[in-house]
């Protein structure tokens, strides 16, 4: 009886001295500081890897990517590390992998997070943490206001490219009934409603679908499009549900232009609804063509990724590259990159980014396009939407 | 709540609800035959369900056959339909009677307690849709158009089309096939006798084993079909649409009277229409909610289902 | 026979711990005790640490994520294990925890020029509405047979998902920000910070230990022998006197209120919420976590709720080849699930009754 009892204690006391000196031992220094000079640091990349949206961030990834190994060659050794941090693109996922980017101290700055709702969940931890973000295309208007100092956003978010679609529809489509639907996203729930209220009474119906995976039957919303007799539907969404409600629009005969936002933007879309019924699809996008980007982007993505730069790749590059441009320049802690920021006045190859006191894209850069789906299953540019 | 949507689309949501609804209904049957023998929630019945969608879109594609293609004509189009058909059917029976195989028979061989079976089930329903998943990159497929829809008649102001005409009488014809088959042959009697009592029946000379094979196998048969027809119907297919319908089914199937093979054609048609009408009424999110409100009423009043169940007590 | 006596006579190292005297099962215990609020620092243990601690998510929120997964599971496991009432939609309740919290709280919210709490105010009326709204679940349909349960429950949770998506007091998808953390500061500096998940876990760990405690003490009581009578033999149950309706009631009440613990934790760390993360497949893998574990004692629902939350964190960031293991970790889970089911369909921990009624369901098994 006694000896089970020594034993026992026995036990505990040496197990127990273990632990006591593991805990101790965290809490000496972590990661040995980075090197000298301007090398040695790391940039991080935070979004969607994998998940039902997940081509949207893959493209900033490999923009952002791309930047840092051009850079690196061009230095002739791997001055900055590339770090990736896949959050899918859910909020509740979001915190959990924000915390372990932060406690990597070489990472200076991040490109990203690509999605609004996630922005939400991490912003906050590398606000604390004073990590620097450039968000090449989260568009929640509300993301600025929220006081972090560390937010950029480098591409105009849905104050802009809500009003842009509507001029289009009311300009260059001259629809006279629109129904305005959307997947109650806070991306595309932000989006629809602007464009609602921009169009007044064009809008003769609206509806709301459940999110991306959630719903495959549409069937009752284009029950409705078809009944009002609107000759365009605006969806604001992204281009999973996008593709099916095309193809069943089609299929139930509505001749009708479909109309979005950045968020459909992608191939995706014609290949779940078949390249004809897409061809006509408008999309709106507070970026410049890919192809129209500047120097030699466009065959330096194909050559690296063996596939055509998408969505906001040239965006991405140019927000890594900004970063880049900042180290490089003797930024080389996250203070003082993020101090850059506030004055920097790059020239990119997809635009000129200059951030105003919240982290805004300045407004005299801000450019909308609308493009066009054709029978290549891409939407391809079709206008500049001024916004005036 | 916009009555006058409702009002003024009335005819045509019905129809598209009937199309609907008995694609959940066929996916239901399923559901409710291997409960009313095993009383087991079969939840991988939606990954039946999700393969066979999958197989026929894999033999079209052996054709040349994928989302871009042009409608064929008549000819080639019943050819494609048949073989698609055939394709999803001998998959989705495959699958069925592989889960069982591999997850039912060791559990019931150790007559373990019914959530054990649940649990496998959803096991087995992750292991392949997730497998599934994976493998496309979680990415959706589209659906190449055999059949085109084009308007075969109007009742008033309603257009119905073909596409929604085969539906609805293929989920008819094949419960009305189903429910003779259980009344009416041998081997149906046997079913309904290992639905009442597996025991006596084995007592009595059933081969239980192959009975309950025989019962994944036909609902195997009914998820195909029904994954043949919303390949076509809605046009494309991704790793968790068996489990979006399957909620549905198995909402529908409880709603009709599980167990009940009427119940099931009966619960997944209404499901589908007032699932539309809510749709109209309230606005398409709410398409869901309004199934699920509609369940808990109808088992307020009539905790059973609707028909009751009653696999179990044979009507010849 | 008792329950202590049972624990004496079973085999293992259940029985073998059972026949210690009682101090040195409190010095056992207080040492397991001690150990679990060390896991922060598991990383650091030689050898075996880095292996054991996640890569690709912060090894702290993993175990904070643990940690309201053990909370589920123990709720669950009260509801499924020790009253036999299957719940397919338990994520509703966690789902109203956190969503009272953060009507109470952030300052998105509709109430918030009326309320404006602060964390710790919230929690008792966010578990309260978590305690109603298992009693309202429960009203109606606790009349109904157990399949049919079944689906109410699941059609419950899925009612609250649409609701938060679709309603615009809930908002959706644009979720509730800045819900704030939980209170206390030390050294001037707040304890629940946002880059430091530590605390938090402590917390929950806190939580779970007297969750275990109130659980435990319900279990040997006069309820738990009810709810013990009414997952034997409902019918029995009743005709021996007992109310099964309200003890099936408070089963759900009990259970609602560990779930909705699970939710003020959760919204007090993340800070922000939104309708995305209550999704029906949570609902099924805490279900399935709980009868893997071993459904019907809390070690098992504890070891059930680690597994379904360490083991997708652990393959985040590990690759296999040159794709991310993380991609297949529902389908390992799947296979492993069929896996533990088929060879050990009473669980991993089995609770007592569980092994001893399986071995004699083995004896009375029908000819196939």
């Amino acid at each position: 009886m006694r000896q089970v009892l020594a034993r026992a204690i026995g036990g505990v006391a040496i197990i127990g001295l273990i632990a006591g000196a593991a805990a101790c031992n965290s809490g000496s220094s972590s990661d040995d500081t980075a090197s000298e000079g301007n090398c040695g640091y790391k940039l991080a990349f935070f979004g969607a890897l994998t998940g039902s949206a997940a081509n949207l961030g893959v493209n900033i990834e490999q923009g952002f990517e791309l930047a840092i190994d051009q850079y690196n060659k061009a230095k002739g050794s791997t001055c900055i590390e590339v770090a990736k941090f896949d959050s899918q693109g859910e909020a509740s996922v979001a915190p959990g992998v924000a915390r372990s980017l932060v406690a990597d101290k070489k990472i200076l700055g991040i490109v990203g997070p690509p999605f609004s709702g996630e922005s939400e969940a991490a912003d906050p931890i590398f606000e604390s943490a004073g990590i620097p973000t450039i968000s090449p295309s989260a568009t929640r208007v509300s993301l600025s206001s929220k006081g972090w100092k560390v937010f950029h956003r480098a591409v105009a978010n849905d104050d802009a490219q809500g009003p842009a679609a509507a001029a289009y529809i009311k300009d260059n489509l001259k629809a006279t009934k629109v129904f305005v639907a959307d997947d109650q996203s806070a991306y595309g729930a932000g989006l629809a409603e602007v464009v609602k209220t921009k169009l007044g009474a064009l809008v003769v119906a609206t509806d709301k679908t459940e999110g991306d995976g959630k719903q495959a039957d549409f069937s009752a919303l284009v029950q409705k499009v078809q009944s009002s007799g609107a000759t365009a539907l605006f969806y604001g969404g992204y281009y999973t549900n996008a593709g099916i409600i095309r193809k069943q629009l089609t299929a139930a005969g509505w001749k009708g232009t479909l109309l979005g936002g950045d968020g459909m933007k992608d191939p995706g879309l014609s290949k779940a609804s078949g390249v004809q019924a897409a061809v006509g699809t408008v999309v709106t996008c507070p970026c410049s063509p890919p192809e129209a980007a500047g120097g030699t982007f466009v065959n330096d993505y194909k050559a690296k990724w063996n596939q055509d730069a998408g969505t906001y790749s040239d965006v991405a590059f140019d927000a890594a590259n900004i970063f880049l441009q900042g180290i490089d320049a003797g930024n080389n802690t996250t203070t003082k990159l993020n101090d850059y920021l506030k004055t920097v006045n790059y020239k990119g190859i997809a635009n000129t980014y200059k951030f105003t006191e919240t982290g805004e894209l300045d407004p005299n850069f801000i450019k909308v396009w609308a493009f066009k789906f054709d029978s290549s299953g891409d939407a391809k540019a079709d206008v500049e939407i001024k916004t005036s | 709540m916009d009555f006058s949507g409702l009002i003024n689309d009335f005819g045509p949501l019905t129809v598209t609800g009937l199309a609907q609804g008995a694609i959940i209904a066929l996916f239901a049957l399923g559901y409710t035959l291997v409960y009313g023998v095993l009383r087991l929630i079969n939840f991988a019945h939606s990954e039946v369900f999700l393969l066979g969608t999958y197989a026929c879109l894999f033999v079209w594609g052996l054709f040349g056959l994928d989302q871009n293609s042009a409608t064929p004509s008549v000819g080639p189009m019943l050819f494609y339909m048949v073989i698609g058909l055939v394709a999803a059917i001998v998959v989705s029976g495959a699958t069925a009677l592989t889960v069982e195989f591999v997850a039912y028979r060791p559990l019931r061989r150790r007559n373990a307690p019914p959530l054990a079976f649940l649990i496998t089930a959803i096991g087995a329903s992750l292991f392949i849709s997730e497998v599934v998943g994976v493998t496309t990159h979680r990415n959706q497929t589209g659906v190449p158009p055999i059949i085109q829809a084009r308007p075969l008649f109007t009742i008033g102001d309603t257009t119905v089309t073909n596409l929604q005409v085969l539906i609805i009488l293929l989920a008819l014809v094949m419960m009305f096939a189903l429910d003779r088959f259980i009344n009416g042959s041998r081997l149906g009697r046997g079913v309904r006798a290992v639905a009442q009592n597996p025991d006596s029946a084995a007592l009595m000379g059933v081969n239980k084993s192959r009975v309950i094979a025989l019962v994944f196998l036909l609902g195997g048969l009914m998820a195909g079909i029904a994954a043949v027809m919303y390949d076509l119907k809605i046009g494309v297919t991704r790793y968790d649409a068996g489990f979006l319908l399957g909620i549905d089914a198995f909402t529908a199937a409880v709603l009709g009277g599980i167990g009940n093979l009427r119940g099931a054609l009966l619960g997944g048609l209404l499901l589908g229409v007032l699932q539309n009408y809510a749709a109209g009424l309230f606005g398409s999110q709410w398409l869901h909610a309004a199934s699920f409100v509609l369940l808990v009423v109808i088992l307020l009043f009539r905790p059973t289902g609707l028909l009751g169940e009653s696999l179990g007590r044979s009507r010849a | 026979m008792s329950e202590k006596a049972s624990f004496r006579t079973s085999g293992g190292v259940r029985g073998w711990f059972g026949r210690q005297p009682w101090y040195v099962r409190a010095v056992l215990i207080l040492f397991f005790t001690v150990l679990a609020y060390l896991l922060p620092y598991a990383g650091d243990v030689p050898l075996l640490g880095p292996q054991i601690i996640t890569e690709g998510i912060d090894w702290p929120s993993a175990l904070f994520n643990m940690s309201y997964y053990v909370l589920l599971a123990l709720g669950l496991n009260v509801v499924v294990g020790y009253a036999g009432l299957l719940d397919l939609g338990y994520v509703g309740f966690f789902a109203v925890g956190a969503y009272g919290t953060a009507l109470l709280t952030s300052p998105d919210s509709v109430i918030y020029a009326d309320t404006g709490w602060k964390w710790l105010m919230a929690v008792p009326a966010a578990l309260v509405l978590t305690m109603l709204a298992g009693v309202i679940l429960g009203w109606p349909t606790l009349r109904l047979r157990g399949d049919y349960l079944a689906i109410v429950t699941l059609g419950f949770a899925e009612i609250i998902r649409i609701v938060a998506t679709s309603t615009t007091t809930l908002r959706g998808d644009r979720g509730f920000a800045s819900i704030p953390h939980p209170p206390g500061s030390w050294n001037g500096e707040p304890i629940f910070g946002v880059t430091d998940a530590i605390p938090y876990f402590w917390l929950g760990l806190t939580v779970i230990i007297l969750v275990i405690l109130g659980v435990r003490n319900l279990d040997r009581s006069r309820v738990g022998r009810s709810w013990l009578a009414i997952r034997e033999d409902e019918e029995a149950a009743e005709v021996m006197g007992v109310r099964t309706f309200k003890y099936k009631l408070w089963a759900f009440a009990i259970g609602a209120f560990i779930g909705g613990l699970g939710g003020v934790l959760f919204a007090g760390e993340q800070s922000f919420i939104n309708s995305q993360t209550f999704v029906l497949q949570f609902s099924i893998l805490v279900l399935a976590g709980v009868v893997m574990g071993g459904s019907g004692n809390m070690a098992g629902a504890i070891l059930g709720g680690v597994l379904i939350s360490y083991i997708p964190d652990r393959l985040r960031g590990l690759s296999f080849g040159d794709t991310d293991l993380y991609e297949y970790r529902f389908a390992i889970f799947g296979a492993a699930i069929i896996l533990i089911m088929v060879l050990r369909p009473q669980g991993l921990i089995p609770s007592r009754r569980r092994a001893m009624e399986l071995k004699d369901r083995e004896k009375e098994v029908a000819p196939l």
